[in-house]
């Protein structure tokens, strides 16, 4: 199997966004078919003072170690890519993420996250969010905790 | 291997790679009796049925798990109590035909989101006790099982060749079939079954099958425990843990069951069809996050498992060593577990059941086995736990890789690692004092921290080995004592106070002597001394919460009935306090962790949908908990003679130990006692101690009646009908029975208090005969 090198994450410019979560609309699309966004979306838009966070799944990978069933598994893109049909719903990865981008809809018991599909790139009418291509080891982590930190 | 985000088929253990004809092996297969069964749904945790099967008569058949069953013994442990009350008699024994082997599930058993939420209960008439022992397990064989279609699986009979027990929950159909040609010993027949059962030649295939299985040691002792499997996919092998407590796996080799094979088609996080899974989703996570925050602050069990506890249990005096005589020792920090931590396979997800993010089944792989039928392979060796590594301070081996041998021939072999351990403890003492020797020792030199030997041992007990000591040694410390005192070769009272046994089961690694709730915590117990009904030490001796016979008894009431509930539902009890919440200590009960018993609460009702109070998790439990005590009463051994612990648990047997705590102990008859220092100088050691056995004896039974007491037993320890009734278990044959030993108590003059209560000091009840106003 070969390795990837490298991986496509999003970038945001909050200069840009306008507000109005069109890119969550198109997520929940890709997700669960639907228009609602929100609890749906994997990528979400948060109003930071006059300004907008983005809050995603930046693929560190963190939570590929914690999948009991190797259902998280990095694709040859280099995404980090939870595969629902081997899924058990176990909710690890969810809760280890540690940034809170491994998400959970009260649609399904397993959980979404994002695959850097790009509907929500194309879905911004202002080019607030981009893919950008990275290089996997500088971003990688894993989870182990080395006996405490004591 | 420290990099991580492995792909799963590239992890390599550098275990030896077994070939076997798996051809042949098969073909070797004939089916006994068969059975088809309609694949079921679970509803709501349970799948409202149990699986019956007798070996004897070959009959297989379902029984209803009916709503009045739910309501009386919610599952798991409750329901292997009521599969066993309506099938065995007061004289049924470990060997008996009528005996049954059980493996029971519990209502909240497979849950993927809640950590520790995948143990199965196993239950069986004992051979060390006599009475009922019930032990838990991780591994996958409860949530498949029930997947399956079954709540239980009740196994009576022997078969007359070595079986292997199929339940396909894919095909819907359970086969007996004869397995002459597959290895006994567990690490290699699982290897075998789990390849030969998966329905694929893929990981994901293999981690559908889970087997219970036991080993050679099995056959030739009481130790027998049984290994539930656990597939993990990216080492590559079928892991296990262990029902260890009470020889079920003795039980097991004694069916002629090689193995039972449980296998499931699918498995999704909603398998148990729960009543409202985005609750459990929620207070899962919720849990998820605590343990990531906070374990390595805590436990540290993500990183080390119960391993960690070996450094507390030294520092604070509690770590058993050579036989329970000390609690702490200069070599120890030797099997500290940072020192297992340097062996341990990282970054791999070690739950033993899915979804559980405590994470505490550490392994060693590729670990080079140095002695025995299997030296020189490389091998996965599961654990060791702390208790594993208490067996060996306590054996007095302070060698890493020796307590890993230890281990991995103790699983291989179907031996449990507690009883065997602190069996050989005793036998080391009584090779120091000359009670014991090589002589009597058939050639094995005995002596503590003689690890050779003790693989020697278990070696020789797994090869059938006829020597007369080999032979009874195998059986555990009760059966030894009564040979060593009928050999008349050492003082009888020493060898019943050093032997650590209760009820005729070994205890586990705990130091009791300077606490007196964990003394009971360890002998005012159903099945004999397994810390797992309640672990007051802290509570009791470091902290001094529970100062008054009244606090040690409510302690001793709520903790064994909180921990009884695991069981019940198919749960770990460790995600309830080996991680706490970061505002635990400020809570109203910090010892109880309200939070989580919150937690439990809302699993409960999400997973049921039935309505519940956190006093009705206790009030289940005390259902069963005093069906429990009610059923040994039944069998002969539920009195307060059944409640004896050795004096080793409660105080210094041997000079040497008093020297060891002198000043502890010179206080403690000051301040207790009531001797002045200066009186107590001029006593001579054999005075002090001769004091010292008498109070603390007596306190033993002051705690008993208190115990008995709030538990709503008589003073002789016998639940009443009155409770029963309370309690709402109204089996008309068990309350006849209760009443009718009871009145036989009262006529021997048995329903006394036992303490000796001086003026000013205050009964339980001053009335004789309270329960009768209930």
């Amino acid at each position: 199997m070969v390795n990837p090198k490298t991986v496509k994450i999003l970038k945001f410019h909050p200069e840009k966004c306008d507000g109005q979560l069109g890119c969550e609309k198109a997520c929940s699309n890709v997700h669960f078919k639907s228009d609602e966004g929100g609890e749906k979306s994997a990528i979400r838009i948060i109003k930071d003072g006059n300004s907008y966070k983005m809050h995603v799944c930046d693929h560190r990978g963190l939570c590929i170690d914690m999948c009991p069933v190797g259902a998280l598994k990095r694709k040859k893109n280099g995404i980090v890519w939870l595969d629902k049909n081997t899924c058990i719903g176990c909710q690890a990865c969810v809760g280890f993420c540690p940034i809170g981008a491994m998400r959970k809809s009260d649609e399904r018991i397993e959980p979404f996250k994002c695959i850097s599909c790009g509907a929500c790139v194309r879905a911004c009418p202002n080019g607030a969010l981009e893919l950008v291509e990275i290089e996997i080891d500088k971003i990688k982590e894993i989870v182990y905790h080395n006996l405490g930190v004591k | 291997m420290g990099k991580g985000q492995i792909p799963t088929e590239e992890y390599e253990t550098r275990n030896t790679k077994h070939k076997w004809d798996y051809k042949k092996i098969k073909q070797a297969h004939r089916i006994v009796f068969k059975y088809s069964f309609k694949k079921g749904k679970v509803e709501r945790g349970y799948a409202n049925r149990t699986l019956y099967i007798n070996l004897s008569s070959k009959e297989i058949k379902e029984k209803k798990v009916t709503e009045e069953m739910k309501d009386k013994f919610t599952g798991g442990r409750g329901f292997g109590l009521k599969l066993l009350w309506d099938s065995i008699k007061p004289t049924t024994r470990w060997n008996s035909d009528e005996n049954e082997l059980i493996i029971t599930t519990g209502p909240l058993c497979g849950t993927t989101q809640y950590p520790g939420s995948g143990k199965s209960l196993c239950l069986t008439v004992s051979p060390s006790t006599d009475i009922i022992c019930d032990s838990n397990v991780g591994g996958f064989v409860g949530p498949y099982l029930k997947f399956a279609g079954f709540d239980a699986i009740e196994i009576q009979g022997k078969a007359k060749h070595d079986v292997v027990i199929l339940i396909d929950g894919e095909k819907g159909k359970v086969l007996i079939e004869t397995a002459p040609l597959e290895e006994t010993n567990t690490h290699q027949l699982n290897e075998q079954l789990t390849k030969m059962y998966a329905s694929e030649d893929t990981d994901n295939s293999r981690q559908k099958v889970s087997v219970v299985s036991s080993g050679k040691g099995a056959e030739n002792s009481y130790w027998g425990c049984l290994n539930f499997s656990f597939y993990d996919i990216r080492r590559k092998v079928p892991r296990v843990k262990q029902a260890g407590r009470g020889g079920l796996g003795t039980v097991l080799r004694d069916k002629k069951i090689k193995a039972i094979v449980v296998k499931v088609e699918k498995v999704s996080g909603i398998s148990n069809n729960p009543a409202d899974p985005e609750t459990l989703a929620k207070i899962g996570t919720k849990l998820h996050r605590e343990i990531r925050d906070l374990d390595r602050y805590q436990c540290n069990m993500r990183a080390v498992g119960t391993a960690h506890l070996v450094e507390i249990m030294d520092e604070y005096d509690l770590l058993p060593t050579e036989n329970y005589r000390f609690g702490s020792f200069p070599k120890a920090s030797k099997i500290y577990s940072p020192e297992f931590y340097k062996h341990f396979t990282k970054i791999i997800p070690d739950g033993c059941w899915h979804g559980c993010t405590m994470a505490c089944s550490k392994t060693v792989d590729g670990f080079t086995v140095m002695t025995g039928p299997y030296k020189g392979q490389k091998v996965t060796v599961d654990g060791p736990e702390y208790e594993t590594v208490g067996c060996g301070s306590n054996m007095s081996i302070w060698d890493p890789l020796w307590i890993l041998e230890f281990n991995f021939y103790c699983d291989t072999y179907g031996l449990d690692t507690i009883s065997t351990g602190t069996a050989i403890a005793f036998y080391m003492e009584m090779y120091e004092y000359g009670i014991l020797n090589k002589g009597r020792c058939d050639n094995l030199e005995l002596c503590f921290g003689n690890y050779e030997a003790v693989l020697d041992l278990l070696h020789r007990i797994a090869r059938g080995d006829n020597g007369e000591f080999i032979k009874v040694a195998s059986k555990g410390i009760r059966r030894v004592k009564d040979w060593l005192i009928k050999k008349d070769w050492g003082d009888k009272d020493l060898i019943e106070d050093c032997g650590m046994e209760s009820k005729g089961l070994e205890y586990s690694e705990y130091v009791t002597k300077e606490s007196l709730a964990m003394q009971g915590g360890y002998g005012l117990t159903l099945k004999g001394p397994q810390h797992d009904e309640a672990w007051l030490i802290f509570m009791d001796m470091v902290n001094n919460a529970i100062p008054t016979f009244k606090d040690k008894a409510e302690a001793l009431h709520y903790f064994p009935m909180w921990r009884t509930w695991f069981g019940l539902n198919g749960l770990c009890k460790l995600p309830w306090n080996d991680i706490e919440p970061a505002n635990n200590a400020e809570t109203d009960d910090p010892t109880k962790v309200p939070e989580h018993v919150q937690n439990y609460v809302d699993y409960q009702k999400a997973m049921t949908g039935k309505k519940i109070t956190k006093e009705d998790l206790i009030l289940q439990s005390e259902r069963c908990y005093n069906f429990q005590r009610a059923m040994n009463v039944w069998m002969g051994r539920g009195r307060r003679k059944d409640d004896w612990i050795p004096y080793r648990s409660m105080g210094p047997v041997t000079k040497m130990e008093y020297i060891s705590r002198k000043d502890r102990y010179d206080k403690y008859i000051t301040e207790k006692i009531g001797i002045s220092e200066k009186d107590i100088e001029k006593m001579n050691i054999n005075e002090k101690m001769k004091l010292l056995y008498d109070f603390r004896q007596d306190q033993y039974q002051k705690l008993a009646d208190a115990v008995y007491y709030r538990r709503g037993w008589t003073p002789n320890g016998v639940p009443t009908p009155q409770k029963m009734k309370q309690l709402g278990m109204n089996d008309s044959k068990m309350l006849k029975i209760l009443q009718d030993e009871i009145d036989k108590d009262e006529k021997a003059g048995l329903n006394v208090w036992g303490g000796k209560y001086k003026k000013g000091e205050e009964l339980p009840s001053i009335h004789p005969n309270y329960w009768k106003k209930w």
